[in-house]
């Protein structure tokens, strides 16, 4: 089922995102990309009901864009957790959208953030955090191995290590994963750890 | 969100059939409504009443030569089979196929409004929608009925300037894209054929084939699943039906009868 987690290290935050399509027992699709680029520095990973997380996070997107060309500079990643955090309070008593994010980005002078926010509008700042079953696993995992100042390749062994930890414990664990980094450079895919080969979509 | 209520304006006037000014003049075309306080809960009630076409294995997928699409044929109610020729696989216009799996008149429905949406934007744009952009039309549709008891799962196939494209789309909202689906009760077994089978450099004859084979072994083991296996290919031309098959023959052409000897035969004491 579902495993969405993220962590700050020294100078970069990560996301990783399981990429399973489920429907009941069905898998309908394995290579399901679960984390947006929401704009140049930031990330949104989303878990939850596939057309709510879908529509969210586009509308999230767009509002985001929308203020850069209103305004000519960007959201912070605070602002944009918070803005988040906002529109899923106020849909929360009329019609809740059910999705969970993890939101990371890389602003000047602040540096890496993640944002943990879930469909009932809570906010946290963290360091590092999970959504769905896969959670279970994976915040021990990094309770355990996490320090603040990992460099990209440490974080990405302890990511490999709560992937092998969800593959090999959790009875419904998905095939494959995204990660995905933002740093100064900006946010980007960083790796694909798949076990199961979806044909991949040939024409864009 | 706003519900997108235009699919069901009418371009009629609205006026009472019975007014007293318009006695004996043409009146326009209206209907009556169910005398009960509670609209909605009787509208619950009378989907519930008439449970739609549920069982069902429709299929379709990504190709070198382009998309297969195929599904069986069977309308169920609960136990009693109400048809075994329903069409299931709907043509939006000559490049776009749709799949019906859920309820029958939903997507029925919601495919012809989407052919509206569709031809529109020919004319607004002049050039025909993207298989990417059909989708998401109906998705967002269904999108702002979530909730309502609306049931569709459905498979936008297509062939545009991009090439060849595929889309599940379903009434809670979701929008995939993919080389390679299967909706309905059978598609379990539907997969099992088609994830075994598939190869994306197959030709036209082995792909229409394995599309075929999938609905008969959908067909026989899914028992709401049934009639007749369509199958349609939709190519840079646009889309053709290659064959419509009923299953109770292709399963003796698969498995042909083999003489057995007899055994023990009656005879007078």
């Amino acid at each position: 089922m579902e495993s969405v987690f993220g962590l700050v290290g020294a100078d970069f935050a990560l996301v990783v995102a399981d990429s399973s399509a489920v429907h009941s027992i069905l898998v309908h699709k394995s290579n399901e990309d679960k984390i947006m680029v929401l704009d140049s520095h930031k990330l949104l990973g989303a878990s939850g009901e596939s057309g709510d997380r879908a529509q969210f996070t586009e509308y999230i997107q767009k509002n985001v864009a929308l203020y850069q060309f209103r305004n000519g500079i960007p959201l912070t990643t605070a602002a944009a957790a918070n803005f988040t955090r906002g529109e899923l309070a106020t849909a929360l008593r009329k019609n809740p959208y059910s999705v969970n994010i993890l939101m990371a980005g890389y602003d000047k002078g602040t540096g890496p953030s993640l944002y943990y926010i879930d469909y009932i509008a809570s906010l946290h700042k963290v360091e590092k955090g999970a959504f769905g079953y896969g959670s279970y696993f994976s915040l021990a995992m990094m309770d355990r191995h996490y320090r603040k100042d990992m460099t990209v390749e440490e974080a990405v062994e302890l990511v490999d290590k709560c992937i092998i930890e969800i593959r090999s414990r959790l009875v419904v664990a998905p095939p494959n994963f995204v990660i995905k980094i933002v740093d100064k450079d900006g946010a980007r895919e960083y790796a694909w750890r798949e076990s199961i080969k979806d044909t991949s979509v040939p024409t864009a | 969100m706003k519900i997108d209520f235009s699919g069901l304006e009418s371009t009629a006037p609205l006026c009472g059939a019975n007014s007293e000014m318009f006695d004996g003049i043409s009146t326009s075309p209206s209907f009556q409504i169910p005398d009960t306080t509670d609209f909605d809960d009787f509208q619950k009630e009378a989907i519930q009443m008439v449970k739609p076409a549920k069982g069902t294995t429709t299929l379709a997928f990504i190709f070198k030569e382009g998309v297969m699409v195929a599904a069986d044929s069977r309308a169920s109610m609960g136990g009693y089979i109400s048809s075994q020729s329903v069409k299931k696989i709907i043509e939006i216009n000559p490049y776009m196929l749709g799949t019906m799996a859920g309820g029958a008149a939903d997507c029925q429905f919601w495919h012809r409004n989407l052919g509206i949406k569709c031809r529109l934007h020919e004319l607004a744009n002049k050039r025909r929608i993207s298989v990417t952009g059909a989708s998401k039309l109906l998705a967002n549709i269904l999108y702002s009925y979530r909730g309502m008891g609306l049931s569709v799962g459905t498979m936008i196939a297509g062939w545009d300037e991009k090439g060849p494209g595929l889309y599940y789309v379903d009434s809670e909202g979701g929008r995939l894209k993919g080389t390679k689906f299967s909706v309905g009760s059978g598609s379990p077994y539907a997969y099992g054929i088609l994830d075994s089978g598939y190869r994306y450099d197959m030709t036209v004859e082995e792909a229409a084939e394995l599309a075929r084979r999938s609905i008969y072994h959908a067909t026989f083991r899914d028992g709401a699943s049934g009639g007749v296996a369509s199958v349609y290919y939709v190519g840079p031309t646009g889309w053709k039906k290659l064959s419509g098959d009923d299953v109770g023959e292709l399963h003796y052409m698969y498995n042909p009868v083999e003489p057995t000897v007899v055994e023990q035969e009656m005879s007078e004491a």
